[in-house]
């Protein structure tokens, strides 16, 4: 494509299916405790 | 529903609900503001006269058909099939506990949520036989899940280190049987700080959280000792030292943390600054306050605000890969490898796979409820936890939040913080909108960053 460039791969419909194992960090464990923020966390799922 | 913005050059483009991410040129960006999800597999006589001026005609079916394209692979007006997800959400395992393992500090910040330390309570430490119950009550409600993770918390966590020490030794000598990895991290100010200390936080804390709020003028008035003194000068140097030990040791993950106000809007400063004293994980967050408070940031305050955050972007885009780059918490995203829609969905956690346990032994559903005491769930003596107020929290998703299901950062911030939503927004399902309009600057700035250096 000439107009436009996608940077990322990955389509988060696609995670919902394999999604919710619940091993990744709980946010506010990692820096915050204030202000939340999700999509910083890393995905911990072993069987995706 | 997409949302478009420009930001340092970049013509960006977020598809919501299948987060692709799109760098795309002028007339792409300015034909994509003039369409909807109702297209046409045809390009439209309109769009053609509206964009003649300075376009080809070829140009412009070119373009039209790109944005065609992508929409026919779902990575634009992609629909939103989140619905049946969120009405899946049911209460999960308990995974992750704030162990408030001292309701006392020495220091007497001026922002502190905790009241400095007391918590709307009194001073008090946690005992070693509450800290262990408490282990025990998060293996019992962590169910199958494997990962846990406990935040030792204040207070000043320091100010009681030997419950600490007894409370880690203890957790170790259950993972075998309960099948359980613990992740202990801790937030410290740094005062008691000493090479034992450093020694154990970085042998058994995957990831410490470093208070300090960046230039000395910043840090001190903000962050004094009971009797007034500043901390900078006490902090730095025992800060410096528990980083150059944690370098080749088997964690190497902190942050250095702080808390910028109304009297320092050039935050960015401050970021470099720690910077420049050899910090490379940095995290500087808004400080979240009545509105009443001389340093609460309010509404009048975000330009200037949105200003730092671009400069700071910036800064780090023409830093990055240069021996002056660095981490910022806040710009940090991973396009690709980010969690998946179900975390996303589900938020924060708190009051559902996240708890807090105060000294006494009380359970909240995080650690800025604690005090509230009409958010008391439970107790680690009985081992009890209000499963409605758990039913609750599960049900605090990003869909069950009116203003988040139609907002484009909602699958990056995940309907925010529920204890800010409690305290000025009175509804732990309404938003707060000052940090909303906070976070949603943070993550135009990340992923023009990513754009940026790719």
């Amino acid at each position: 494509m000439k107009h436009v460039k996608t940077i990322n791969h990955a389509n988060l419909k696609e995670s919902a299916v394999k999604g919710g194992c619940g091993e990744c960090q709980a946010s506010c464990q990692s820096a915050c405790k204030t202000s939340c923020t999700v999509a910083n966390q890393k995905c911990e799922n072993k069987n995706k | 529903m997409i949302h478009q913005y420009k930001l340092n050059g970049y013509n960006i483009v977020l598809d919501v609900n299948s987060g692709a991410v799109h760098i795309v040129d002028d007339l792409f960006y300015d034909m994509l503001g003039c369409l909807d999800e109702q297209l046409t597999e045809k390009c439209p006589d309109w769009l053609f006269q509206r964009f003649e001026q300075g376009h080809t005609r070829q140009e412009i079916e070119e373009t039209y058909q790109e944005i065609f394209t992508l929409h026919k692979a779902d990575q634009l007006f992609s629909s939103d099939d989140y619905d049946k997800f969120a009405k899946m959400m049911v209460p999960s395992p308990v995974k992750a506990m704030c162990l408030h393992i001292a309701h006392d500090c020495n220091l007497r910040c001026k922002y502190c949520f905790a009241d400095s330390g007391e918590y709307m309570g009194h001073r008090e430490l946690m005992s070693a036989e509450i800290g262990k119950a408490a282990i025990d009550y998060l293996i019992k409600y962590s169910y199958g899940r494997h990962n846990l993770e406990v935040d030792f918390f204040g207070g000043e966590p320091l100010m009681n280190f030997d419950v600490v020490k007894e409370v880690v030794k203890y957790a170790r000598s259950l993972e075998k049987e309960h099948d359980k990895l613990f992740r202990f991290t801790i937030t410290t100010n740094g005062i008691l700080l000493n090479d034992d200390k450093i020694d154990f936080i970085n042998r058994e804390m995957s990831n410490v959280v470093l208070s300090i709020d960046g230039r000395k003028e910043v840090n001190d008035p903000m962050r004094p000792h009971v009797d007034g003194r500043g901390s900078y000068a006490s902090i730095i140097p025992k800060f410096q030292r528990l980083v150059e030990k944690r370098r080749n040791g088997q964690f190497d993950q902190y942050y250095v943390r702080g808390t910028f106000t109304k009297f320092n809007k050039d935050f960015a400063n401050d970021v470099l600054h720690l910077n420049s004293l050899g910090f490379d994980q940095i995290s500087v967050e808004p400080v979240v306050a009545d509105p009443s408070a001389p340093y609460a940031l309010t509404e009048q305050d975000l330009p200037e605000v949105f200003a730092e955050y671009e400069r700071l972007a910036d800064i780090m885009v023409k830093r990055a890969g240069t021996k002056e780059d660095f981490n910022f918490f806040h710009f940090m995203i991973d396009l690709d490898q980010g969690p998946c829609a179900i975390k996303r969905l589900r938020g924060c956690g708190c009051g559902n796979e996240y708890v807090a346990v105060t000294p006494s032994g009380d359970v909240y559903p995080c650690h800025q409820f604690v005090g509230h005491t009409d958010w008391k769930m439970g107790d680690v003596f009985s081992q009890s936890l209000d499963f409605e107020r758990k039913k609750q929290f599960a049900s605090a998703t990003v869909y069950g939040k009116k203003e988040c299901k139609n907002c484009w950062a909602k699958f990056y911030c995940s309907g925010g913080c529920n204890a800010n939503s409690m305290q000025y927004c009175g509804d732990i399902l309404k938003p707060f909108q000052l940090s909303c309009e906070l976070e949603k600057k943070r993550v135009e700035c990340a992923i023009m960053i990513k754009a940026a250096t790719l």
